[in-house]
């Protein structure tokens, strides 16, 4: 395993001159392709469904760029990276920008060198545990044996949560998500511990949701958003405005459904007309076509519909909106203004 | 070589450019000279590329971090560690943990490859073919598959360790502890932990003073039968071994057992010794996997020794085990040791595919989680490297001063 990290790490570093720096959106373009990480397999987040195509709302921020830059949301190669390779795979050159549940942290952006376009879940982390143990607090998981996925923030606040409850656990560590999961179904270990959105996900694919409960504890801050490397401005600002162009859209009301009509003609708002590309030339000054904001729309609907589709309270995941609502409905989520 | 005239050239003798290419005795050396000069080149290009992208990715190479508390748990640490060690301390866990693994590993791989290869010779059909399908299953499939199967059969068929609690008493548990010492669980082999008391040492002297005594023992036993033709019994060595122990630790009882704690905690079996799935898998798997390529060592190397030294060994009235202890392997080790010198290496090698299955060696301290949660691939892999290189080196040495001991003595 170390031989394919050493060739990963210092083939791709030594081979690809001058990667670094170099105009990622012009590679897109040239490409036609938008190279996308996501997840090995999370449901509602990214995982491929059942006719081989990447669905969830990670996958989602993946396309909205895809169709900001290139006009297609299915323009997009989406490359599976774990906890451990989805770094090097970013800042070895292989994918452009990171979609994978990850949590924005100081050292990852300045001692790792990304650059964090945004936060499109604000999550923390949490436990799941059989309902059968009768625990219902994490402080009772004094000695327990916990599955946790190595190369995260997650193995991190572990050791300090116990360690500042003056309790003991046994790790074990595991590469991926479904990995973990097996381990947990088969008693290998008494709880799981990921972000809560992570847990949520998990519990609604597991054969009988309702013997399973997410302790109540929160344990961490996990801001996850996507990612690119530290350097190229012009393609952060890229990444981070489709974001907030998917939340602006729904703070204004565009939506999937309207968003063709109202990028045809100026409205009465002008915001909304600046973002749409209707008025002025925010697209231009991107480096991108005025129907940009509009494309990525377009593509899957506005945050609120991506967040309904994939991971809200209709779907089997059944998160709800929680700190992820926007500001005006007493959330975090605000968008810069398009201006 | 000028006394020898050249046909190819003028006869002269004299060296001229063009035989750099067209004379057989340059020829080699030149294209030596520009590989070489190749080699030079690609690997400084490779090298400032390394560098030049780094700088412009703003990275540098250091090895601060070694320095910074590791912020991660471990769960089979032989030293002293906490999340708040550092990430040199993690190493060093992984380090001690590697090494513990590729010893047990090395010791069981020998055991059970010879065993094999010798009963594969054995004339007995059915285990013969045993031994055949144990080798061709174990060479032919790769070792990290048996590393998954092995743990996947562990967490599988031991039962969950709550079956053994009883909770400080308040339930009635489903399984007991056998011998009220030991259990296998889906986490892991539980036995009693051993404890040190004062006056241990005293233990320890005459455990060592059991082992010289019952090495005299056998070298008398030897003497006497060179000497004498006289063969004196053999089990007084193993009397001299463990009596002085034993009479010291029934007298001064120092050492004690420390049996597995069901009660006190809710999720698992505390206290004694637990011997973790990671480990049991990963020990399991290099051992037999490994064992098949040491059972056709040792099978090549008893067919090196020719038929006539069993025929006279057996002409002389040796029985067959006997002969196989005394005449054939001996002479077989000759051809044995080189070839298990590189098993050693690659088990040792082999070791780091232990993150599989959880299991916290060097690769997944170090090349694992320090790599990850530092970003600092490249120091942390060349370390690893540095690391590898040195076992392997000092496995070879050791294994290259034993080889000299056995080999052929000329005199
Ligand atoms: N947010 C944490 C943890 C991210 C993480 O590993 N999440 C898990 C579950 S929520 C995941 O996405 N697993 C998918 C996979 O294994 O590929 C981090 O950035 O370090």
């Amino acid at each position: 395993m170390h031989r394919s990290t050493f060739y990963g790490v210092l083939a791709a570093t030594a081979l690809t001159a001058g990667a670094a720096g170099a105009a990622t959106v012009d590679d897109v373009k040239e490409r036609g392709k938008l190279n996308c990480g996501v997840s090995t397999g999370l449901t509602g987040f990214s995982a491929p469904n059942a006719s081989g195509d990447w669905e969830g709302f990670d996958v989602a921020v993946c396309r909205a760029v895809a169709a900001a830059v290139l006009g297609d949301p299915n323009a997009v190669e989406f490359v599976p990276t774990t906890g451990k390779t989805r770094f090097t795979s970013l800042s070895s050159g292989e994918i452009d920008m990171l979609a994978r549940n990850t949590t924005w942290t100081f050292s990852r952006d300045n001692d790792l060198k990304f650059e964090f376009a945004g936060v499109n879940y604000y999550d923390g982390q949490g436990f799941m545990v059989p309902t059968g143990l009768g625990v219902t607090s994490a402080k009772d998981l004094d000695g327990a044996t916990v599955c946790v996925q190595t190369g995260t923030t997650t193995e991190l606040n572990l050791a300090d949560f116990f360690r500042k409850n003056n309790i003991s656990y046994e790790p074990v560590p595991i590469e991926t998500n479904a990995e973990a999961l097996q381990q947990y179904t088969a008693g290998a270990c008494d709880a799981y511990t990921t972000d809560a959105s992570g847990l949520a996900a998990n519990r609604a694919t597991l054969e009988n949701p309702s013997e399973h409960v997410i302790l109540p504890e929160i344990i961490s801050k996990e801001p996850l958003g996507p990612l690119v490397r530290h350097g190229d401005n012009e393609w952060g600002d890229i990444v981070r405005w489709t974001l907030n162009a998917l939340i602006a859209a729904e703070e204004y009301g565009v939506t999937s459904a309207n968003v063709a009509d109202m990028a045809s003609a100026p409205g009465d708002s002008p915001e909304i007309n600046r973002m749409l590309g209707t008025e002025g030339n925010l697209g231009e000054m991107i480096g991108l076509d005025a129907d940009w904001a509009a494309n990525a729309i377009a593509a899957g609907g506005n945050y609120g519909e991506l967040f309904a589709k994939n991971i809200g309270e209709d779907t089997p995941i059944g998160l709800s909106r929680g700190l992820n609502a926007q500001w005006t409905e007493g959330g975090l989520l605000y968008s810069p203004p398009f201006r | 070589m000028t006394s020898v005239p050249d046909s190819q050239s003028d006869g002269s003798g004299g060296f001229r450019p063009s035989m750099l290419l067209n004379d057989t005795r340059y020829r080699g050396l030149t294209f030596q000279f520009v590989a070489l000069v190749l080699i030079i080149f690609l690997v400084g290009w490779l090298g400032m590329n390394l560098v030049s992208n780094l700088a412009a990715a703003g990275l540098n190479i250091s090895y601060d971090f070694l320095d910074e508390p590791a912020g991660y748990d471990i769960n089979q640490a032989l030293i002293d560690y906490s999340s708040r060690s550092t990430h040199l301390r993690a190493a060093l866990v992984g380090v001690i943990n590697t090494l513990l693994v590729a010893v047990l590993g090395c010791i069981t791989a020998t055991i059970i490859g010879v065993t094999a290869g010798v009963l594969r010779l054995s004339k007995n059909w059915l285990v013969a073919r045993l031994m055949s399908v144990y080798v061709e299953a174990f060479r032919n499939v790769p070792v990290l598959i048996w590393i998954l199967a092995i743990g996947t059969v562990v967490t599988v068929s031991g039962a969950n360790p709550r079956e053994f609690l009883t909770r400080g008493g308040a339930v009635e548990p489903n399984s007991e502890l056998i011998l009220g010492a030991f259990a296998l669980t889906n986490r892991g082999f539980y036995a009693p932990s051993v404890l040190l008391g004062p006056g241990w040492i005293a233990v320890l002297a005459a455990l060592v003073g059991g082992i010289v005594g019952a090495l005299l023992w056998r070298r008398h036993v030897r003497q006497t039968l060179f000497k004498h033709g006289k063969l004196l019994p053999g089990w007084p060595a193993w009397a001299i071994l463990v009596l002085p122990a034993l009479v010291v630790q029934l007298v001064l009882t120092p050492v004690s057992l420390s049996m597995p704690d069901v009660a006190s905690n809710n999720f698992n079996i505390q206290g004694g010794t637990l011997i973790g799935k990671p480990l049991i898998a990963l020990w399991l798997a290099l051992s037999v996997y490994t064992g098949a390529f040491i059972a056709e060592n040792v099978r090549a190397g008893i067919l090196s020794v020719s038929r006539g030294q069993t025929e006279a060994a057996a002409a002389l009235g040796l029985r067959p085990r006997r002969i196989m202890n005394l005449v054939v392997l001996p002479q077989a080790l000759r051809v044995i040791i080189p070839p298990l010198i590189s098993q050693y290496l690659n088990l040792t090698k082999n070791s780091s595919l232990a993150i599989a299955v959880g299991y916290a060696d060097i690769t997944a301290t170090l090349g694992g989680i320090t790599l990850n949660q530092t970003g600092r691939a490249i120091e942390s892999v060349l370390l690893l490297m540095l690391f590898y290189l040195v076992i392997s080196l000092s496995i070879s040495a050791v294994m290259n001063v034993y080889n000299a001991s056995v080999a052929l003595k000329e005199r």
